[in-house]
């Protein structure tokens, strides 16, 4: 099992392909085997796919459990070394949301860091832009840290067609794990809305899989009183997000493993 | 538009912005006689209107007769001298325009777009009403809300804090206090 570490080591990630590799070869064999099943030859087969299938799905299943139970538990080791850093912003309200909050995170601990909007957002990349300028104006300093500036396909627009949308939705995944591959975060930041998830799903998945871990934090908006929004609720009932803030009480109340921080704005 | 026309009345400008997209009922709204004549009752002398991608142009009125000045726009890069001028502001219930007024110090009026299919928005403004920080409206009530707003009762907003969470994010990932 790949544990919670910060620097996994190279060779740690082939087991675990390995093991992924499997489960797909013998789901084929079983329907393979359920299709020919009056074949009397094969009737001796089920039984060791079975217990094969059945090793192997609890095996997952013990995995995903297993990286949502350290997902929740805070790192016990000290270290002052950078995490490289993942930002997503969500365009208005969202991008001043995070960039109010980057703003007394230390920079200099989350580097390098990765700006990620959707590609319709015009407005986020400026303003984070901006503000990058602004830390290193700060510094004193032009050569230091540098920061990456990244759009990303959506996967629907508004009033786009639920037909196209399929297309554009796989296109859209391919994207975001490219992206993931290039990237490679340590941390997510993330406040919604929809891009974050295509993003957060694959490190999730990158996770269970013992590619990387990254913890993924997601702010939730204070424009949400009563409820969370739609990424809000698939990143907490999937149990995606390492921690899930927000803003008011009552959102606790109703979500009780979400924590409460007060507004932000 | 500055004082060279001998007035010693000073100018008390009403901000209307609708944000990055279109807010027409609440444009028409603000631009009936009813809404306009109370403002100006009220010892408002401008009304500047953001209009973004509306297609109701307001009526602009140059003031002489001693009714409102009306002036209108679609879009500027930044909003913020607008309601650094202003003396009221009546804003779309985005949360972007809502704080950056409310950190300003200045009197507000969300009025909510009814129309938008999902009006998580309407949460945000009526909390933030139902403790006293502006005042909640509907295109359809501003006209109530205006006549029977009392300024005196607002509370100013204190600024929120981004500091508790960055502190539990630096905590989770393991880093020193400090």
């Amino acid at each position: 099992m790949i544990g919670k570490k910060r620097i996994k080591t190279k060779n740690s990630n082939k087991p675990r392909f390995r093991q992924s590799f499997s489960i797909f070869r013998h789901s084929e064999t079983q329907s393979v085997s359920s299709h020919k099943g009056n074949n009397p030859c094969l009737h001796r087969m089920p039984i060791n796919v079975l217990i094969i299938v059945t090793t192997v799905i609890s095996l997952v299943v013990l995995r995903i459990l297993y990286v949502v139970y350290w997902s929740s538990k805070p790192f016990r080791t000290k270290s002052t070394k950078p995490v490289s850093t993942l930002i997503i912003l969500g365009s208005g309200g969202h991008t001043a949301e995070m960039l109010n909050l980057l703003a007394v995170l230390q920079a200099n601990r989350l580097s390098p860091r990765h700006y990620i909007a959707a590609a319709t957002d015009n407005m986020s990349l400026q303003k984070a832009r901006v503000f990058e300028d602004s830390l290193a104006d700060k510094r004193g300093d032009q050569t230091g840290e540098t920061a990456q500036f990244l759009q990303i396909y959506r996967s629907r627009e508004v009033g786009q067609s639920y037909v196209t949308s399929v297309g554009t939705t796989i296109f859209a995944i391919a994207h975001a794990l490219l992206l993931m591959m290039k990237i490679k975060p340590q941390v997510i930041l993330c406040n919604g809305p929809g891009t974050c998830i295509p993003l957060c799903a694959i490190a999730f998945f990158f996770k269970v899989l013992g590619i990387r871990w990254s913890s993924i934090f997601y702010v939730e908006s204070i424009a949400r009183v009563k409820r969370l929004s739609l990424s809000g609720i698939i990143l907490y009932k999937l149990h995606m997000a390492d921690q899930l803030f927000v803003q008011w009480p009552q959102l606790q109340k109703k979500y009780p493993r979400a924590q409460y921080v007060g507004c932000l704005m | 538009m500055d004082d060279s026309d001998g007035s010693l009345k000073p100018r008390r400008i009403v901000f209307v912005t609708v944000g990055t997209t279109s807010f027409d009922t609440l444009v028409r709204a603000v631009d009936t006689h009813e809404v306009k004549e109370e403002l100006s009752k009220r010892g408002y002398t401008d009304l500047v209107i953001q209009m973004g991608r509306g297609s109701y142009i307001p009526t602009t009125s140059s003031g002489e007769d001693g009714s409102l000045n009306v002036e209108y726009f679609t879009f500027s890069s930044s909003i913020a001298d607008n309601l650094k001028e202003a003396s009221l502001v009546i804003s779309h219930a985005g949360s972007g325009s809502i704080f950056e007024t409310l950190r300003l110090g200045k009197p507000l009026i969300v009025v909510v777009n009814e129309d938008l299919m999902d009006n998580h928005q309407s949460e945000l403004a009526e909390e933030l009403a139902e403790r006293k920080h502006l005042f909640y409206a509907r295109p359809q009530t501003l006209y109530n809300i205006i006549a029977t707003m009392n300024l005196d009762t607002l509370i100013p907003y204190e600024s929120g804090d981004a500091v508790p969470v960055a502190k539990l994010i630096n905590r989770f990932l393991g880093f020193p206090d400090d």
